[in-house]
């Protein structure tokens, strides 16, 4: 019981630290390896995870009605925010 | 349509309150969101989806069944910060699969969902909110979904989390005394990373948790029964109230030398049910010209049985739990698809800045390896498995402006 309620408490405490990480920006000293002027290949539309929103939802919609598993599939979202 | 996206905004706030206001109020997720909203730090901006709209027709034929309807997209921005966005889709089924011809006759049914979205953008942090409803006369779904991603890193690194929560409720044509409920919670992780100029790398975690009445009311297993002429029966199904599941996956995609991209994706799922399931997908984009797009692509899936699923039981109510739904037993699919678009560009300073008109379709293969063609004959439990083909196909019109 006490184990329980500790790892709740520390999965909270990581939780929070995250949201409060990304948050502030995360500012770090971290340089860009991939410079803004580099992205032109990664801003391209036929590198994105869902170019096609509505075509992507109907494929998965497709395969999760006729399949078990459901979740985490089509991509993570975000890009490179260079469009 | 106009009416059902008011129909749609007015349900969004009278669905939403109660739920957001538990979430707001009662979870880290809320205190997460203030840290986030109040923390920030001054930073260059993050960017709003693109206006677009977009009209799709699609088609499904498989199993017997045939579904096909429109699809449409609207999305605009409001000023620099805000963008909006809905969508209305309908499903127009008729036919029958295996799992109805067995046991009852050809129906035809209409499904409905339409969906009202809010994104809102805050220096490097883009927030969104989205209501779902969708309606068939035996069932109604309304979901809400709360996303926030920021771009952090010098905007190599873009971290997303959400959550959602739905509410159904089912009821049974012929039977105007069943009602039953079912609620859902999802919960999702995902880091998109970029690794070099050529390669972008995203990781997806979700958690999807449900309660309530989790089966579909119209399935039925299948057990011995010497009094029966075929020398089985059936019953109707019975699930557990709950079931959590936990979906990971990986993707890539990397830009080749010639404007052409390779993507993939690996996925591993499993669930409190014992459903196991890995997926795997490998496309490949090619260009010609600025104005055609070609994608090919293909994608497997395997899975393991649920716990309580069997094609055939030994006699009524054997256990407490029982399942004859193929989507609960052991199987595997292997799909191929093929895209092409045509991509008109405009004068920047035009208000149409794009168009496209796309075609895509899938060719997908169902193999069952515990799930028997009852409709075949055989001695009982020696059928024949049951496999079959179907064909998916998209037809689209997009234009961005």
């Amino acid at each position: 019981m006490k184990n329980r309620i500790r790892t709740k408490t520390m999965s909270k405490i990581a939780m929070l630290s995250l949201f409060a990480c990304l948050g502030s920006g995360c500012k770090t000293t971290i340089e860009p390896w991939v410079k803004p002027y580099e992205r032109s290949h990664l801003a391209d539309p036929i590198m994105s995870f869902g170019r096609n929103p509505v075509a992507l939802a109907y494929a998965q919609h497709v395969f999760e009605a006729r399949e078990g598993a459901r979740g985490a599939e089509g991509g993570a979202g975000g890009g490179c925010g260079c469009n | 349509m106009v009416l059902a996206v008011v129909a749609a905004v007015i349900n969004m706030f009278r669905f939403v309150l109660i739920p957001l206001k538990a979430i707001l109020l009662s979870s880290t997720f809320a205190v997460g969101c203030l840290l986030v909203i109040g923390l920030l730090a001054p930073a260059k901006a993050a960017v709003l989806p693109q206006d677009r709209s977009d009209v799709l027709y699609h088609s499904y034929q498989g199993d017997g069944v045939s579904i096909d309807g429109p699809s449409i997209l609207l999305r605009k921005k409001i000023g620099n910060k805000v963008s909006i966005s809905t969508n209305y889709y309908v499903d127009s089924i008729s036919g029958a699969s295996i799992d109805v011809r067995a046991t009852a006759s050809q129906y035809r049914e209409e499904r409905t969902e339409q969906s009202f979205g809010v994104d809102f953008l805050h220096n490097k942090t883009l927030m969104n909110v989205k209501y779902t409803n969708s309606s068939e006369n035996d069932f109604e779904a309304d979901s809400i979904y709360l996303g926030i991603s920021q771009d952090f890193f010098g905007d190599l690194t873009t971290v997303q989390m959400s959550y959602s929560r739905g509410e159904d409720d089912i009821r049974r044509t012929g039977d105007e005394t069943f009602f039953e409920e079912a609620s859902r919670q999802k919960v999702g992780l995902a880091l998109t990373q970029i690794a070099t100029k050529n390669l972008i790398l995203g990781v997806h975690y979700e958690n999807v948790s449900d309660n309530g009445f989790l089966n579909n009311p119209y399935r039925s297993v299948r057990f011995i029964d010497p009094d029966a002429a075929r020398g089985f029966s059936f019953a109707p199904e019975v699930y557990p109230n709950t079931r959590s599941s936990n979906a990971f996956s990986i993707s890539a995609n990397y830009y080749l030398p010639y404007r052409a991209a390779l993507f993939t994706e690996i996925r591993t799922y499993s669930d409190t049910w014992g459903i196991r399931a890995t997926n795997a997908k490998l496309g490949y984009v090619h260009t010609f010209g600025d104005d055609w797009i070609v994608e090919l692509r293909t994608r497997f899936y395997q899975q393991d049985e649920a716990d309580f699923y069997q094609d055939l039981f030994s006699r009524e109510n054997e256990f407490n739990f029982l399942a004859r739904d193929k989507e609960l037993s052991s199987f595997n699919n292997i799909s191929a698809g093929l895209s092409v678009t045509y991509e008109k560009k405009f004068s920047e300073t035009a208000f149409f800045k794009k168009a496209t008109m796309n075609y895509e379709i899938d060719h997908i293969r169902f193999d069952y390896d515990n799930f028997r063609n009852v409709l075949a004959e055989g001695p009982v439990g020696e059928e024949p498995l049951f496999s079959f083909s179907a064909n998916v196909m998209k037809v689209f019109f997009s234009i961005w402006y």
